[in-house]
């Protein structure tokens, strides 16, 4: 059984976010971290190997310097790893990451393949779905538990209220949630491995199964009009008011902000 | 010379320092307050290859390097003292003697369930009557038939009740030299917990490193196989020498991580802290004492990493010595963590005074590192005594 | 494709158990708004199985048109049939807008439709506005007019970028639960009701559903609460944490605290915000009762809004609180958690 698990490299925005004096992120001092869905992923396909013996390549596009990403996979117990690096497939949305990442992963033999729900520098959730889309695969967004049967995989599907026990036919793709699993360590003898082996690396000319109107920014739908740093809050305000005003006051504040 | 790390020693590191803060930081408090040995974390550790780093992966170890390991216990001990001795005196003081003079077998029985973290180990030297001058000790063997028997008690023992294997030195020979004079002659031994005659005694009470559970450890007619003496008789004394010379980087690492730890946690606090309406970050003072003790230990550092890479060559060559840079490095890194963490906790005021904050713990623990596996004037006298000669 | 033959706002009405979600009508009343921008009415899309009787809902709540596709295969949600119909009526009726929930139904649908139609989709929304790309006119490039401007945050909520889809149709975006205003309810108000019926075509996406399990309301982890209401030392006994679990329930939040409170015994460890405890990041974080130690506001204060209600005017956590009550929370709390009831059953 072969497992392709796409991961991303993010900038730490949990705990990890650093604000310039004029309010702006700072984004130099940020860590570059395993997006931690991906990384819930990544453990979920381990684990199947634990299980199954399957094979493990772990699979991104992003700059050159994602290497370290991949060696941590790699020294967490991904048995491959391939960076797919290329100016020419920066500036990328949705659509174009994912119409890219289907032409890497096409060059892969697959059974299943493994997203993150979602990465936190983007939030979108948007990248998995149409991986699978592009690969006209089954999908199963939001997995909190994936089961491997014979053939098909057992998932569990979380929604608000509910989850769906679901079961699909492989090859298809899951998106994981990081409430998955807690992912585990790398191994120091692990790290000293993953720094022998070698990363396989593709540029846009290695993907011949992907049209030049379909990447990088030129091939994004979406464009970005205007993007802006949310500026941190300063000092607040505070009333001393008698009980039944106060709650009107809160509640109004509630109401403008939409909390209720 | 080359001051920077490469890549795979900073990923360890990144490791080190991510399991240290999610799974050792949170118990720290707990387990000084209780003395509980972290057992959960220490299984942990033995699972993801901790306790074996610096040893070969034929026995069972990582196949890292001394600086790989030194790395490790520094990052554990910048949040949890205790927790680093834990590892250090499993590598350095048991795993590390048996590979070096281990036969085979030995390495087969003890040294692979150790390193790959099925077993833990320990290291007995110190006796009631023996701490520096090794010639007052009193626990003896004696041989008989196809056994060693082992009479007498080891105190102050690391991991003592936790652990599975134990180094132990004793008595197994009195020569007599042209003048009369006697003088003891030492074995060192391999002895498995369970073993009828080796019992526990009382547990020690400590000032820091509360939960590393320090144990006297008692020998009554304790009979152990032939073949479990760990090099050559009556060499016990030059064994136990130079595994401290490993042992001292590992404590100096210790002290480094302790020391750093507490800058670390000042750093937040006088970023947060605020007096006469400023953080007490503003004020000079507090600029200048944080100055002064990040240079202190940032000197501490290369000296232990001076240390951990000289030992790296003789772990290759088997030959060059390095008991002269781990004396410096453990009498260096000792008494800088200990006036850190002294200025960490007058930075924090009175809140440094409580429990409520690491620094109070981590000036305790730093004490020790003054004290166990050589002394500071220990450290001293093997450091001038190589000058002087 | 011809970007003309795009008409209309249309909204993806979301149901489960043939229940509407309220998102639906929260999506009608941001649609109005576009609509009548740019001229054009308002399309309620319906995905399920004897769903007629939905319409009328939805009518009332502002939707003009309302589109019922039901089949049998839609009953529950699954991707690839509920795919398969969205895009058959974006094929069909050809909407310029099309928006949808970005709830755990909407944020699978909407990436597999908006590839399967090649059109960008833009996620998480919070703002949707009517506007020219690029903002500002630029020499060398078409100004385009009348285009969907998608405000989203990102950065987990550090960052906010404003997004165009100007070539492609239709403009898709999926809108965050809770952000848009419904209409008020329009009591006999209809909606021209169509019902489509593509076919759906079983293919080896479809997948098998075994077995559908609903939460009985489960512990939360403090640190993924949307709205935490904390106590402190002042709340002053575990039987009074019963007015904040009360306020936690109306809002849908949940009850954490200060460490005096968790070394009085009156909570949980878990619970424990701040340096010995854990770090939250709510949307909406009411401290009550609580001084404001370093110890504690270092584990609170990236929160979105913070309330703080304390009696004590110089209590520090005044100064990370957004608004700050000084007053008796004991007449406080009880009675905003009935104002809160009172105002969320008029919005229903």
């Amino acid at each position: 059984m072969n497992i392709v698990v796409c991961i991303k490299q993010v900038p730490d925005t949990k705990g990890g976010v650093k604000f310039n004096p004029d309010g702006t992120l700072d984004r130099a001092s940020m860590l570059a971290i395993m997006n931690p869905d991906d990384k819930a992923g990544l453990e979920a396909a381990l684990r199947i190997k634990d299980e199954t013996g399957a094979k493990v390549t772990v699979l991104t596009m992003g700059l050159p310097k994602a290497d370290d990403m991949l060696r941590e996979a790699l020294a967490m117990g991904a048995d491959e790893a391939v960076l797919v690096t290329d100016r020419r497939l920066g500036g990328a949305d949705t659509w174009a990451t994912s119409s890219t990442v289907a032409a890497a992963v096409k060059k892969l033999d697959y059974d299943l393949i493994i997203t993150g729900r979602q990465a936190i520098d983007g939030d979108t959730a948007q990248v998995g779905p149409q991986i699978a889309e592009h690969l006209a695969l089954p999908v199963i967004s939001y997995a909190e538990d994936i089961k491997v049967e014979g053939n098909s995989v057992i998932v569990k599907r979380q929604y608000e209220d509910r989850y769906h026990e679901v079961k699909a036919q492989m090859p298809c793709l899951i998106t994981a949630l990081s409430e998955l699993n807690e992912p585990r360590y790398m191994t120091p003898g692990g790290i000293f491995d993953a720094y022998d082996k070698e990363v396989t690396v593709w540029g846009r000319d290695d993907l011949t199964d992907l049209d030049d109107a379909n990447i990088g920014l030129a091939g994004s739908p979406t464009k970005i009009a205007k993007a802006s740093d949310k500026v941190r809050k300063g000092a607040g305000e505070k009333v001393a008011l008698d009980p039944k005003e106060s709650v009107e006051y809160i509640v109004g504040k509630l109401k403008e902000k939409h909390v209720i | 010379m080359d001051f920077t790390l490469d890549k795979k020693h900073e990923m360890a590191r990144q490791l080190f320092r991510e399991f240290a803060l999610n799974e050792v930081k949170p118990m720290a408090q707990e387990i000084d307050e209780t003395e509980q040995f972290p057992r959960e974390n220490v299984e942990k550790m033995m699972k993801y290859g901790f306790m074996g780093i610096p040893i070969p992966k034929e026995y069972g170890g990582q196949g890292c390097d001394v600086l790989t390991y030194i790395m490790c216990v520094e990052e554990l001990s910048k949040v949890c003292g205790t927790t680093g001795v834990i590892v250090s005196a499993h590598t350095s003081l048991c795993c590390d003697p048996i590979l070096t003079y281990g036969t085979e077998e030995q390495k087969q029985k003890f040294l692979v369930p150790l390193a790959s973290g099925k077993k833990l180990g320990a290291f007995a030297l110190t006796e009631p009557g023996a701490g520096t001058d090794a010639q007052g000790a009193q626990c003896r063997a004696e041989e008989d038939g196809d056994s060693w028997v082992l009479n007498g008690s080891k105190c102050f023992i690391t991991n003592g009740k936790e652990a599975d294997i134990y180094i132990i030195f004793a008595v197994t020979d009195i020569v007599e030299d042209a003048k009369g004079r006697k003088s003891k002659k030492f074995s060192a031994f391999i002895v498995e917990k369970g073993t009828p005659g080796f019992t526990f005694g009382t547990k020690e009470k400590k000032m820091g490193i509360r939960a590393s559970s320090t144990y006297e450890l008692i020998f009554q007619d304790c009979r152990i196989p032939k073949e479990n003496i760990l090099g050559p008789r009556g060499k016990g004394f030059g064994i136990a020498m130079h595994t401290l010379d490993g042992g001292r980087i590992g404590i100096a690492a210790q002290a480094l991580g302790i020391g750093e730890g507490s800058i670390d946690a000042t750093i937040d606090f006088v970023k947060e802290r605020k007096q006469f309406g400023r953080p007490i970050a503003a004020f000079q003072n507090t600029a200048f004492q944080l100055a002064d003790m990040k240079a202190r230990m940032d000197a501490a550092k290369y000296l232990v990493y001076k240390a951990a890479c000289t030992k790296d060559q003789y772990m290759e060559d088997h030959k060059t010595s390095y008991s002269i840079e781990a004396a410096e490095a453990k009498l260096f890194a000792a008494e800088a963590a200990m006036a850190v963490t002294t200025k960490a906790v007058q930075l924090h005021g009175g809140y440094g005074y409580t429990r409520e904050y690491d620094v109070e713990r981590m000036m305790r623990d730093a004490k020790i590192t003054e004290i166990y596996e050589g002394t500071s004037e220990v450290q001293r006298l093997v450091i001038s005594g190589a000058m002087l000669k | 494709m011809s970007l003309e033959e795009y008409k209309g706002v249309a909204i993806f009405a979301q149901q489960v158990d043939n229940k509407l979600s309220s998102i639906a009508f929260e999506l009608i009343g941001k649609a109005h708004e576009l609509a009548a921008d740019l001229g054009t009415d308002v399309t309620a899309v319906v995905l399920g199985h004897n769903i007629a009787d939905l319409a009328d809902k939805l009518g009332e709540y502002g939707a003009d048109k309302v589109v019922l596709i039901d089949n049998e295969e839609l009953e529950t949600y699954r991707t690839e049939p509920y795919a398969q119909a969205l895009t058959a009526y974006i094929n069909e009726y050809k909407p310029e807008i099309m928006l949808v929930g970005a709830t755990a139904i909407g944020r699978d649908l909407g990436p597999t439709v908006s590839a399967r139609v090649k059109t960008g989709l833009t996620a998480d929304c919070t703002s949707l506005e009517i506007g020219d790309f690029p903002l500002v006119a630029k020499e060398g490039q078409e100004q385009k007019h009348n285009q969907l401007l998608m405000t989203r945050p990102a950065f987990g909520g550090n960052t906010i970028a404003t997004i165009a889809c100007p070539d492609n149709r239709p403009q898709m975006a999926t809108v965050r639960p809770g952000v848009m205003q419904k209409l008020e309810k329009q009591p006999g108000r209809k909606a021209e009701v169509i019902d489509f019926k593509p076919e759906l075509t079983k293919n080896n996406r479809f997948v098998e559903i075994l077995n559908i399990v609903k939460n009985a309301t489960s512990t939360v982890d403090i640190m993924d609460a949307k709205i935490l209401v904390s106590g402190g030392r002042g709340v002053g006994s575990a039987e009074n944490f019963k007015m904040l679990e009360d306020l936690a329930e109306v809002l849908g939040g949940t009850v954490s605290c200060s460490r005096a409170v968790v070394d009085s015994g009156w909570k949980p460890k878990d619970l424990q915000v701040g340096q010995t405890g854990k770090t939250v990041r709510p949307n909406v974080y009411f401290a009550i009762g609580i001084s404001g130690a370093i110890q504690h506001t270092a584990g609170m204060e990236e929160s979105d809004i913070i309330i703080a209600i304390n009696k004590d005017e110089t209590a520090p956590i005044f100064d990370v609180a957004d608004y700050g009550i000084v007053g008796d929370l004991n007449k406080i709390v009880p009675a905003l958690t009935e104002a809160i009831k009172a105002e969320l059953a008029a919005q229903n």
